[in-house]
């Protein structure tokens, strides 16, 4: 039964072949198209991508789910036909673009010649943002981005209210604990994504919990910036992916501060290391950028932090496809969980090779109408979860945090899921001196 | 001019300039009387020092030279010098919030109260504010006749006669795609909003006389533009930044993106001529006749442009805002190369580089080019790229006197906070 998304259905109506073709060819200019064409002719259509593919492998291999699928039937018929498609075609390939793929380039580590299939499926969703043909909801998160610089709408006041909120509730836990907000020269500006103050505040307080007790010296700011999320990065609105991630590295240049470290997030990772600076013409980041994961692996191996307590049930590992196939945190991440938890189960495969979470490349951002689409292209994700036995899955994602906790309930799988920090902030010895 | 060569220019003749060093407050005794001393705040003219102190029940103070002031405060923070140095803070009591100036407290109180701005004389005082659920601004204790659904940002002019903020003008549901395509935003000057609607406005800029606003502008969903007193410019780019009025008032410029490229328009029309990778941050030297820009003349090659003539060298991580000299000669700023910062002036970087560099302090004629710099958690004051001996747990930016001839220096050595004058000769 086809979805109903007024992203889609609203655009329908308004789209004309002569537009399509138009905006077609103004992003398959024809460098961006011989690429692309080139890519499509290099493919010798072996299915080795198709087995690498969560939503083919959930969905019992039917052949269009699978990468090379996806894009030779609807960028290659854009290229073929110079753009001449029609409405509904355009309609088809948006779907494609924004619900059954999500960029994890898993398949592309075991095509033989590499072929880039996330960046075509990224290019189609330039051409449907162009065309103004976008889920609703993801839509409405770019709009918030564009108008607030962050993802949910948040007041600037509302930020600066549950910073001190937080900062105050995690006094009554930690003595003499801070949130400096907009610290000159401080070693660390640490960064969040919307979500946080707006529904998940106390991720707000462990962090803070945590910098005191291993005397970082850090900040965060108080203006617009303070949002490390990206989405208008996933619908393809390149111009506001842009504006925002200036915006962040310039509350963190504006304050001099030593490095970025952003919370457990893998999106806004990729957003502010990699699509963000090459958008704006910087080579990399233009200061150091930090995952939460490799902080706490710093602090942990330098002995700035002690962990007392360890979890004694079975803890399985959700690998965030944008910090482990993008960035090689794996390992950091197994020192940190290793730290925490006795007994590891791993989920087969790992590492890179794990499954993605089927929620992030801003899936799970395209809201409710495709939610049952997302859990039926990632079946795949709960098998691997049962096989683990594991009651808890640690998740050092947002978008995977809740990508498992939709797996794990429609499934009906008995476990839990936890950030890292939830976990370290209990775990972790408060030192006398700073016991309340 | 920038709010911080706005504090440098205010009152300056009349500061002490008699050259030697002074210790105005021991932050040790302040620091054993309280349980807390947050971020220090230092006078632009040194003379004063500030903090916003907790005392053991919770309760926050504003620490003055070491002197609190009397009322008691749920909370203080965000403690700034207006040009004209008067001591401000944003402040919570019975939880409501104002401002403090000098420990007196305005009558108005908010749920909120935030975003502090001065004009340039420092005589006005505005923040941005949540009146019931709804925001607008206060100016010296009087808010707007106006609330809007929400404020992002705003401007005053230079001299604090106008206010222009970024303004909801549309109620938005869940998810109102639709409408929000419509245009939802626009900008109110002195609270009477313009009339046309917008995607979105970034970043308002007022002329130099007050008389004109201009902002960025979202017309279409991807077409961008400045809007000049409420008319979007004819053309339209794939993206603008902040643009910039000309110091005498005539002329205003702005970054445009067209193509994969960015330059330099005036009015709507092409100023510089070179296709950039990236190009922001555009400076007026003080008489207006020459104009600076950062720059990426190739993917991830970073310099400045002054007059459509970028440096001959590049830097790769990133070039801060260029700075004019106050004769308008000379440009420098803030650069980072591989993992390290220094100062470029006119092309040339230093041959000393730091963990972290500030903007430099660039003064008339052939003098000094200064600069705030930190090296492994130490603060030192870099003259032409050479540290001397001192080195600070604290520094502030450094002050030229009027006649170029002495530097203003504050900074905190061994837990005081030291004020000293010396003779620009005899630096470095
Ligand atoms: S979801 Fe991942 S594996 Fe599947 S096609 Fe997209 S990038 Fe490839
Ligand atoms: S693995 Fe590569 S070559 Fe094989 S079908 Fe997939 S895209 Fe084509």
């Amino acid at each position: 039964m086809a979805v109903a998304d007024p992203g889609f259905d609203l655009a329908l109506a308004k789209l004309t072949p002569e537009r399509i073709e138009q905006v077609i060819n103004s992003v398959l200019s024809q460098a961006v198209a011989e690429r692309m064409k080139l890519f499509l002719k290099t493919c010798v259509h072996c299915g080795l991508c198709a087995d690498a593919c969560h939503t083919y492998l959930s969905r019992n291999r039917d052949p269009d789910f699978a990468p090379v699928a996806k894009v030779r039937d609807t960028l290659g018929v854009m290229l073929k036909k110079k753009g001449r498609v029609s409405p509904e075609f355009m309609k088809n390939a948006a779907r494609v673009a924004f619900i059954e793929c999500g960029g994890c380039r898993r398949c592309s580590m075991y095509c033989p010649f590499g072929i880039d299939i996330a960046t075509m499926i990224m290019t189609i969703r330039r051409i449907c943002s162009l065309l103004g043909m976008v889920p609703q909801f993801i839509q409405d998160t770019t709009n918030s981005h564009s108008a607030t610089s962050n993802q949910m709408w948040v007041q600037p006041d509302d930020w600066i209210d549950t910073v001190m909120w937080q900062e105050e509730d995690a006094q009554l836990e930690v003595a003499g604990l801070r949130i400096p907000l907009d610290k000159e020269g401080a070693e660390v500006m640490y960064s969040v994504i919307a979500p946080e103050p707006k529904v998940m505040a106390q991720l707000i307080a462990n962090i803070a919990v945590l910098m005191t007790v291993a005397k970082v010296d850090w900040t965060m700011p108080s203006a617009d910036g303070w949002d490390n999320s990206n989405m208008a990065m996933f619908s393809g609105d390149l111009e506001i992916m842009g504006r925002i991630e200036r915006e962040h590295w310039e509350r963190a240049l504006e304050l001099r501060v030593g490095k970025m470290v952003m919370g457990e997030c893998g999106h806004a990772y990729r957003g502010a290391v990699y699509d963000g600076p090459k958008w704006l013409g910087w080579q990399g980041p233009p200061l150091p950028m930090v995952h939460a994961v490799e902080l706490y692996y710093d602090l942990l191996r330098e002995g700035r932090i002690e962990i007392t307590d360890k979890l004694t049930e079975p803890v399985t590992i959700q690998d965030p496809c944008n910090i482990v196939r993008g960035r090689g945190l794996h390992e950091k991440l197994r020192y940190v969980v290793h730290a925490l938890c006795d007994n590891v189960v791993e989920m087969d495969p790992k590492f890179e090779h794990n499954y993605c979470c089927a929620a992030g490349g801003g899936i799970i951002n395209c809201g409710a109408p495709w939610k049952m689409a997302r859990l039926k292209s990632i079946k795949i994700k709960a098998t691997q979860l049962k096989k683990t036995g594991a009651s808890l899955c640690i998740t050092p994602c947002h978008n995977c945090h809740h990508g498992v906790v939709d797996i794990i309930g429609h499934y009906h799988i008995d476990m839990r899921t936890s950030f890292l920090i939830e976990l370290i902030v209990k775990q972790m010895k408060i030192p006398e001196g700073l016991g309340v | 001019m920038t709010e911080r060569e706005t504090e440098r220019e205010t009152g300056r003749e009349k500061w002490n300039w008699d050259v030697g060093s002074r210790n105005v407050a021991d932050l040790g005794k302040l620091r054993a009387a309280y349980t807390d001393v947050h971020e220090l705040t230092v006078s632009a003219d040194g003379e004063r020092v500030a903090a916003p102190v907790v005392a053991e029940d919770g309760s926050f103070r504003v620490a003055v030279n070491g002197e609190v002031w009397e009322t008691e405060l749920e909370k203080a923070w965000h403690l700034k010098f207006t040009p004209d140095d008067r001591l401000t803070a944003l402040v919570r009591v019975d939880d409501m919030w104002t401002v403090a100036v000098e420990g007196e407290l305005w009558e108005q109180r908010y749920p909120f109260a935030w975003n502090t701005k001065f004009s340039a004389d420092g005589r006005t005082i505005a923040v941005q504010i949540k009146a019931g659920m709804e925001y607008s601004l206060c100016i010296n204790d009087k808010p707007w006749d106006r609330n809007f659904l929400s404020i992002r940002n705003y401007a005053l002019s230079d001299d604090g006669r106008r206010a222009a903020a970024l303004v909801q003008v549309v109620e938005l549901v869940t998810a109102d795609t639709e409408t929000f395509a419509e245009g939802t935003w626009s900008v109110a000057v002195d609270s009477e909003t313009w009339d046309e609607k917008f995607i979105g406005v970034w970043a308002p800029v007022i002329s130099p006389d007050g008389e004109h606003v201009a902002v960025q502008t979202r017309t279409e969903r991807f077409a961008y533009t400045i809007a000049l007193d409420g008319a979007p410019w004819e053309s339209r780019y794939g993206c603008v930044w902040e643009p910039g009025f000309r110091p005498r008032g005539e002329g205003l410029l702005a970054p445009v993106r067209t193509g994969a490229s960015w330059s330099l328009a005036e009015d709507g029309e092409p100023l510089w001529k070179t296709p950039y990778v990236q190009l922001w941050y555009v400076r007026f030297s003080p008489a207006g006749e020459r104009v600076a820009a950062v720059v990426a003349t190739d993917f991830g090659r970073w310099t400045v442009a002054v007059d459509d003539r970028p440096w001959g060298c590049t830097f790769g991580d990133v070039v801060m805002a260029p700075v004019f000299s106050t004769d308008g000669k000379r440009v420098a700023a803030a650069v980072r190369h591989e993992g390290r910062w220094t100062v470029a002036v006119d092309g040339e970087p230093w041959s000393h580089w730091f963990d972290t560099v500030w903007d430099p302090v660039v003064g008339a004629g052939r003098g000094p080019v200064l600069a705030k710099v930190k090296n492994q958690g130490a603060y030192g004051l870099a003259v032409d790229g050479r540290v001397g001996a001192q080195r600070y747990e604290h520094l502030w930016d450094p002050t030229f006197s009027p006649d170029g001839d002495k530097v203003l220096i504050r900074g905190v050595q061994s837990g005081k906070y030291i004020r000293r004058v010396v003779l620009t000769e005899e630096l470095g």
